[in-house]
């Protein structure tokens, strides 16, 4: 009798048996590289920890207590909102300016649509190279440029007033790319006889831009800002290369102060609570778009 | 109500091959045009450049009396039905209606005062607050027809307005667009590759082929006497049998395909060149021999399709290389194989140029088929 129902339950799982052979490859991954670390990152949190990374002693929420009276870890986060405010919005904006422009049909347009798209190409590293040597105060084409126009010059990575802004402009070109293209890809989706029937209405092109382009174009403006939103609070590659943190802290945006306080100080336990502070930002953010962004989108 | 006039109107893309080549015609105010032909044809092509969203390479194009080649859609007064409706997806179908107006500036109240007039005469009044997406095909056809009225223009155009919805309300809503095209006044212009559309619809049609006109004028007169064999087999279902003919100058006997003889009446042969000529009979003019008829007016041909249509029966015969069609009122219980008499009228066959494809001969009687109204009074 119980030989019968377990052969009847190996019968009736047959598909769940088949659907978790399927996803058992992407879930190892998942499991390796993001929810063991996330689950250990959580665990640890409420530890110190010796040299080697080992959770030594519980602490509790001592890690989040000190990090939030601590006022370096205040400015990391201060610089982080700057970062983003800074990057986000004008990325944005200049990514749909330029995928306006590339979308009329014009000859050679194609060309301009793989310039605007190249940056996407280039990785992090080797462009933040790029932008050091523009940067630079003496031989960069910046100073080289101001000092022709007769501008006084600027110290772009080594005056905390303007480190944060250097970092964000080239952050902000690093970014336009992929932005650029994902805008592109969704005006393109827009049916063309929309516009058609408005210009036989006689909208003209500001008037088309804002009561057809944007609203049809919303669902992916709103994955663009999502997207971008989360990458700005991770940026990470540009900082080590561009200003590693400093000067006086003005650049040391969250994740690089993570990597410092984990692998330069040996303090995981208060870096992986700021990693889990940082998690629980981001997720904030995104759960307030969703809720206040999604209305103003139209899917169709 | 203006009219529109096409001025040897041509159209090319790569300036060798014209897409539309030197159009004349004049559609008058007030008047249902449709332009009629088959895919590809440069009918939709010719209807954007009236619209002004085509460019037109040469001649003029007059509405009213303003030459508009250079105008911008929005100065040459019109509204458009696109195929695919072009409705806003992220406006209600109030906001899609009052549209063109809100870009006009007309004030609120006057906008709502006749998007509420347009929804009512087309049926769309609880649905004014619905997106697009929460309508069914034929109500989307609806608002794209209300956005058109709702401008007001003294001219429509419509691209395949109907394509996109099932026969039971393209039916419905031939009619509609017709009684709302006479309610307004409106000159319409109307393209269509369906020519049963044409037919029902138009004061006039225009058959359009290659990128040029085969024939305008009314329907019953391009089906009674169409101007080639192209517009001969493109309008009426099903279409008008072709075959070769000769005729022997002494005799003016006509030999169609080598298998009929027909005898022409000898004023008539006088008109008929001695050349290369095409016959062309609609299918309900092949009549069922009667078996009292003289044996030398007989055909005997051998039925290779029937097709029982209720009130009608269409069969099918080979004659020569061509399939030749009889379109029978009742229903006819015949075999494929069965050998059956026919007979041909020779007042109801079109002669067409063989070269040329040019009508040479009308046919005099359109068949017993002409009744007058006074007949019922």
């Amino acid at each position: 009798m119980s030989g019968l129902s377990i052969q009847e339950l190996w019968r009736r799982t047959l598909n769940v048996r088949t659907a978790s052979l399927y996803l058992f490859p992407s879930i190892l991954l998942f499991i390796v590289f993001v929810f063991y670390p996330m689950f250990r990152t959580i665990y640890l949190s409420f530890y110190l920890t010796d040299q080697n990374g080992n959770a030594a002693i519980h602490v509790g929420l001592e890690n989040y207590a000190y990090l939030l009276a601590s006022s370096e870890f205040l400015n990391s986060m201060k610089a982080t909102a700057l970062f983003v405010l800074y990057t986000v919005p004008i990325g944005i904006l200049i990514a749909l300016f330029f995928a306006l422009l590339a979308n009329e049909k014009l000859r050679g347009i194609g060309f301009y649509r793989t310039m605007y798209s190249s940056t996407m190409g280039i990785s992090v590293a080797a462009s933040s190279v790029i932008w050091l040597f523009l940067f630079h105060p003496s031989i960069g084409v910046f100073n080289r440029v101001l000092l022709t126009i007769g501008m006084p010059q600027i110290q772009w990575l080594l005056d905390p007033q303007w480190a944060l802004v250097s970092v964000s402009i080239s952050t902000i070109w690093m970014n336009t790319g992929f932005s650029f293209l994902i805008l592109l890809g969704g005006l393109q989706n827009i049916d063309q006889h929309l516009y058609e029937s408005a210009r036989i209405d006689g909208a003209k092109y500001f008037y088309r831009l804002r009561r057809i382009t944007i609203p049809m174009l919303s669902p992916t403006l709103f994955f663009i800002i999502t997207i971008s939103l989360i990458n700005a609070f991770q940026s990470f590659g540009q900082i080590d290369i561009l200003t590693k943190g400093g000067p006086t802290q003005s650049t040391n945006l969250i994740v690089y102060s993570i990597y410092r306080e984990a692998f330069i100080n040996y303090q995981f336990g208060t870096a992986s609570a700021q990693a889990v502070i940082l998690f629980i930002i981001i997720l904030i953010v995104t759960i307030l778009q969703f809720k206040l962004g999604e209305r103003k989108v139209h899917y169709q | 109500m203006k009219k529109v006039e096409l001025i040897d109107l041509s159209k090319s893309y790569d300036k060798q091959v014209d897409v539309i080549s030197n159009m004349n015609v004049t559609i008058e105010p007030g008047e249902f045009f449709v332009l009629v032909g088959p895919s590809g044809c440069g009918k939709s092509t010719l209807l954007r450049m009236i619209a002004g969203l085509e460019d037109i390479t040469s001649g003029t194009l007059k509405i009213g009396d303003v030459v508009v080649n250079n105008l911008p859609p929005s100065k040459r007064d019109l509204s458009m039905v696109f195929q695919n409706y072009a409705l806003y997806p992220h406006l209600t179908v109030h906001q899609n209606i009052t549209f063109g107006l809100s870009v006009k500036k007309v004030k609120k109240e006057l906008r709502n005062l006749r998007s509420s007039e347009v929804a009512e005469m087309l049926g769309l009044t609880e649905f004014l607050h619905r997106k697009p997406r929460e309508l069914s095909g034929g109500q989307r056809q609806r608002v794209a027809l209300a956005r058109a009225i709702v401008s007001e223009a003294p001219i429509c155009l419509m691209d395949e307005p109907l394509s996109n919805l099932d026969a039971k309300l393209r039916a419905q809503m031939r009619s509609e667009i017709r009684r709302i095209q006479r309610q307004l006044g409106i000159t319409m212009i109307y393209v269509t590759h369906d020519q049963v559309e044409a037919m029902t619809m138009g004061d006039r049609i225009m058959i359009v082929h290659e990128g040029k006109i085969q024939q305008v004028g009314k329907p019953i007169d391009i089906y009674n006497c169409p101007a080639n064999p192209f517009v001969a087999t493109f309008i009426g279902a099903p279409p008008m049998n072709l075959g070769s003919l000769s005729m022997e100058p002494n005799t003016a006997r006509l030999k169609i395909e080598d298998h009929f003889i027909l005898q022409l009446p000898i004023e008539e042969a006088m008109k008929v060149p001695n050349k290369n000529l095409m016959i062309g009979i609609r299918p309900e003019h092949i009549k069922p021999a009667t078996i009292d008829m003289p044996e030398n007016e007989k055909f005997h041909v051998e039925v290779t399709n029937v097709e029982i249509l209720g009130n009608e029966t269409v069969f099918s015969f080979q004659l020569g290389n061509n399939e030749w069609k009889a379109k029978w009122n009742g229903q006819w219980h015949i075999e494929n194989g069965d050998s059956i008499p026919i007979c041909l009228s020779v007042g109801s066959i079109c002669i067409f140029d063989g070269e040329t494809g040019e009508l040479i001969r009308k046919p005099s009687e359109v068949g017993s088929f002409v009744i007058q109204k006074e007949v019922l009074l």
